[in-house]
Parts: structure tokens; sequence; C-alpha cells
């Protein structure tokens, strides 16, 4: 069996949701029709609709409250363009260490005229406090994330909303690796707009939803019919949204206080191996599905592979692994050298991963660091 | 242990890495450092991920041994050892004929992506048996053979030789005087790991070496 530690990327499919989904696909094929739709209208519009409410009620929101998309690149999009947009001029505000959804969403809005700003980040991750206030004149949107992707960390929310509707600009979350981990209420964290999505959470692929507090404007990306109230025209995925929900509803926040055990336990394992280092905070701070270390003298590239062929899988910083050869912008953006971010390596948990697999993971890790060190320039030492 | 089985690897299937690339990154030949090498080279830097160092032992002008280090990935590694089986043996002449390309073929292929890993080890080979030909009096350090050793220092940011774009102004020489000038800031970050690329890959030849940069 291969040990799956790449979670963050995505997540395997619970089989309860599976199960959910072959009846929309097989069965009850329809799709959401009006109120005098028939039998199949009707089937498709309870299970939208249910999903719906289930996903509200987990972050506090009003089910009017939620729109859904395809994924959360599309919420991302959606979001930003459809604020600014909606508000014609002002600046867009993000942060450094964001997806590469958001920071080329951000880049676009700058070659259509917007004023942006990438704030930055401390050797942790925690947005600059400072750094986003001094900038927010004309703002009209700062876009960040509750929990970061490639590092864990979690985000201030109430320190930065302050900061931000001082302003009046508004707030919008990518909420996509921290959902289903962390206890979200939109009301509590006082966010204007926020995504979660189902791929990250043992839901399918290919639906997310974008969370617009009651009285926000915002344009669509796409013009079409009026579903999702005209935000969001076009098909409606009936078996993704009822998968979706059906994860929702699987959520189990004690699988969080497990999985940070575990986290703990490979973070200190992984620290034992001469010169590696900790990205991103430790404690509550950080996602408790989140491993991120870097390993002097080696290249991530390297250390999948051998991993991936002795059955260990998860991701990596490295220049080596991206398709543009770029070295991870999270990693350089706190600080970390060229080299921090090729050595970079993420593990990422789930509710299934178990001890076994994390002391296991260990040794193959170690295992293949060692062996690439000889191979290395330094021969594992600087 | 090792998912890995070279009989049953199926060439398609996966990632792009051909079986004899995953042999080589898996079951390097030749790694290590070699006591007393006629020449070393370096070629690349930590900073873009790809870096090799090359040691050949060199007797009657043929190459009797030689040995790699890299720092890099699965391509990196493969290339670097694979360059160092097909020269040993061969006279120096004959390894000044190997380009990028015949190292992409001895592998079986590399994914495009990776093809930079090829060049990097060519250029590395390249510059070794040049600075050989500056050791043994053959050659004399002019501009060509700066610049040939340039090719092989890389830009962090662009992961491109230092020679692309209008970063390098040129170079002055004067006996054992080697000036290199470039237009990079002093103190910005690249500016190091050029300076450490070069310093080392002048390393071996007896130069006063001096380099460059601009004011910020």
């Amino acid at each position: 069996m291969v040990i799956y530690l790449d979670n963050a990327n995505t997540t395997k499919p619970d089989p309860e949701v599976i199960k959910v989904m072959l009846e929309y696909l097989q069965e009850k094929y329809g799709i959401p029709g009006g109120e005098f739709g028939h039998i199949f209208d009707e089937e498709a519009r309870e299970a939208v609709e249910e999903a719906r409410e289930r996903i509200a009620k987990r972050i506090n929101a009003s089910p009017d409250e939620i729109i859904f998309v395809s994924d959360e690149t599309e919420a991302d999009n959606l979001a930003i363009k459809g604020i600014a947009w909606s508000k014609e001029k002002g600046k867009v505000l993000t942060s450094k260490i964001e997806r590469k959804a958001i920071l080329n969403t951000v880049r676009r809005l700058k070659d259509w005229g917007f004023d942006t700003y990438e704030v930055s980040v401390d050797r942790e991750g925690f947005i600059n406090l400072e750094d986003l206030q001094s900038n927010l004149e004309d703002a009209i949107l700062f876009a960040t994330h509750l929990g970061n992707f490639e590092i864990g960390t979690i985000q201030d929310i109430k320190a930065i909303y302050e900061i931000v509707h001082d302003k009046d600009a508004l707030l919008y979350l990518d909420a996509n690796h921290a959902f289903g981990k962390v206890k979200i209420d939109v009301k509590k964290l006082d966010v204007d707009l926020m995504s979660i999505t189902s791929h990250l959470i043992h839901g399918p692929k290919g639906i997310a939803a974008l969370y617009i507090r009651d009285g926000i404007k915002l344009k669509p990306l796409f013009d079409g019919d009026v579903r999702e109230k005209g935000i969001r025209p076009g098909m409606i995925n009936v078996p993704a949204i009822a998968g979706f929900g059906k994860a929702v509803e699987l959520i189990n926040y004690d699988d969080s206080k497990r999985m940070a055990r575990l986290r703990d336990k490979l973070i200190d394992l992984l620290l034992s191996i001469p010169d590696t280092k900790l990205n991103g905070p430790r404690g509550d701070k950080r996602l408790p599905d989140n491993v991120n270390v870097s390993f002097a003298y080696v290249e991530g590239e390297s250390i999948l592979l051998h991993c991936d062929l002795r059955g260990l899988v998860f991701s990596t910083g490295s220049a080596c692994y991206s398709q543009e050869l770029l070295p991870s912008h999270v990693i350089r953006a706190i600080g970390g050298s060229f080299e921090d971010a090729h050595g970079s390596v993420r593990l990422s948990l789930s509710k299934w991963t178990t001890e076994d697999e994390i002391v296991k993971a260990y040794e193959i890790i170690r295992n293949v660091v060692e062996k690439l060190r000889e191979i290395s320039i330094y021969g594992g030492k600087k | 242990m090792e998912r890995f089985d070279a009989r049953r690897w199926d060439e398609k299937k996966r990632i792009g890495y051909s079986r004899k690339v995953l042999q080589y990154f898996l079951h390097p030949k030749n790694v290590g450092e070699m006591e007393n090498p006629s020449v070393t080279a370096k070629a690349g830097s930590p900073a873009c991920g790809d870096m090799i160092k090359l040691y050949l032992k060199i007797e009657n002008d043929r190459i009797t041994d030689a040995k790699f280090r890299s720092y890099g990935c699965a391509a990196n590694i493969a290339t670097a050892s694979v360059l160092t089986e097909m020269i040993k043996g061969k006279t120096v002449e004959e390894a000044k004929k190997i380009k990028f390309r015949d190292i992409v073929e001895e592998l079986g292929g590399l994914p495009q992506i990776k093809y930079h890993c090829a060049v990097l080890a060519a250029e590395g080979l390249k510059q070794a048996l040049a600075k050989w030909d500056v050791i043994q009096g053959r050659r004399k350090i002019d501009e060509k053979f700066v610049k040939l050793i340039l090719a092989a220092v890389i830009d962090p940011l662009t992961g491109e030789s230092v020679l692309k774009g209008d970063k390098y102004r040129g170079c002055k020489i004067e006996g054992k005087k080697v000036k290199i000038m470039l237009n990079i800031p002093k103190d910005s970050l690249e500016a190091e790991a050029f300076e450490e690329q070069i310093r080392e890959a002048f390393e071996g030849l007896d130069v006063d070496l001096e380099i460059e940069f601009v004011e910020s």
C-alpha cells in the first residue's frame, strides 16, 4: 500500500460520498428546474438545496449566501474579479503567499488598470499587519487565506478584518485548506466572501462553494441563465454537489485533533534528521494536516521520486518539480533561500493517516535524504 | 523494497523519465570525489537547484577516471553520472566532441523540460577540458575562455546563463589578472550567487580573479 501524504493536493473521496453520488449519476440524473419542474427536476433541486443548507450551516451562513462553482480557482476569480468589476475602480490587495489562482487573478486586475499590492509576511507566514494597514488607501478588497496551502499558517483573521473593515474594504478569504479541519464561523470571522472546496475534505473534484455575505454585490464571470442567482450561470453539477454535501456532513473535528497530534509527531521525527528546518509555525497556529520542512544539501524532486518508488507520496516546493521551473514563492516570501525552497517538502495528512504510516514515512524519507546527501556536492555538510 | 523494476518499467506510463534515467538516478555510477584530480569543473548553482561538479583524471591526454557530485533533480544526477561513464577511456579531443544531445541520447531521451540538465553537464565537461588545456599551456586565458566558463554560471532568478541578456559587461585580462564585469547590483541577492559560482569555476587555475558589480 502506498502511503498517501499529499492530502493538501487532493484527498481520497469517502466511500459514503461516492455512494450518494452514484445515485445522482445513475438514477436521479435531472438538473434543478423552476418552481413547476417535473419529478427529475425536483429530486435534483432537493439534493442541491439540501447540500447548500448543510454547507451553510457548517460555516454559520444562510443558504442564500452560498453559490456553487466548479472549483476553488473559479471561486477566487469570481470573488476577486466580481468585486473589482462591480466597484469599477480602486485598489485590490493580496499577500505574497497566496495560491497561484489568487496571485494571478490580482495580477490580471493590474493589467486591466486596477491598483494592486502584495502584502508581505513574516518568517512564519503571518500577514504583516502594518504593511497591510499602510497600503489600504482606496482599497476595495483584500484577498487572503485562512490557512496557508503550503506551510499551514493560520492567519489572525480578527486582526485582519478589523484593519480591512476600518478602511471600508472587503475581505475575501480562501478557506479551502482550512475548511473541515478548523472550525469556521463566517459571522465570527466577519468575512465578506469566502471559498471552500470539496476535494480537500474527501468530497468529489469539480465542485466548490463561494460564500457571499448578504448584501454584497458582485458581477458574474460568465453570462447565461439565472441559475445560482445569475452569479454563476450554467450547468449545475448535481452529483458533485450531493457528494460535497455528504462530505461536509462527515466532517468531524475530532479527526483534526488526532491529525494535529500525528502532525507534531512527524515534525519532530523529521527535525531529528540533521540540517532540517521547519517551515511555518508550530502548534494551534498551524493547520492540523500540514507538515513542511526543508532539507539542506538535497533537492525536492529527487527526494520525491525516490520516495514515490518506495511507496510514499507528497509534494515539494522545488523549482525542478514545478512546470514553470520556479522555486516555491511561499518559501521565498517567508525569507527562505533558494536552497530552502528546492529542498522543501510538504507532507499533508488526512483523517485516515495512521501513526504507523507516519513512522514509516519518516524512515523512508530519512533513508532517502541520507542517500542523496552522499551524492550531494556538499556530501551532507557545507 | 523499491517499486522500480527496470525490466518491467513502462516508459510511457509515468513522469517521462526513461528506464535508463531512473537506473542512473537510483544507482548512480562514479559518485564521489577524487584524490588529486587532473582538473575539476563546477557548473550551475544550488540557488537554481541544479549543480554538478566533475573530477577528471587525465593521463597522456586520455581520461582515465571520472567522478561527480551533484545537487539537483533526477535528471541532473542521471546526466552527470552517464556523462562520467561516456568519457572514461576517451581522449581529451574525443571528449570535446560530446554535445548535450549525445548525453540525452545516451539516456534514452529526457523530458524536454529537463534538457537544461544535459546542457549543464555538457557545459561542465567543456569547461573542465578547456581548463585542462590552460593547465597544459595549450590555451591562454582570453575572453573566449572566460565566456566558456560563464556559460555554466546560472542566474538563480531565471535559470539562464549569466551571458544571456545584458548582465555580462566584459572582461579585462592582463597577465594573471582576470577582471570580470557584470551589470548586476553589488548588494543584490544574485550577486553573491554569481560571485560564488564564478570563483568556484576558476578553481585550480593560476589566476588573480576580480569580479566587478555595479553600484546599487
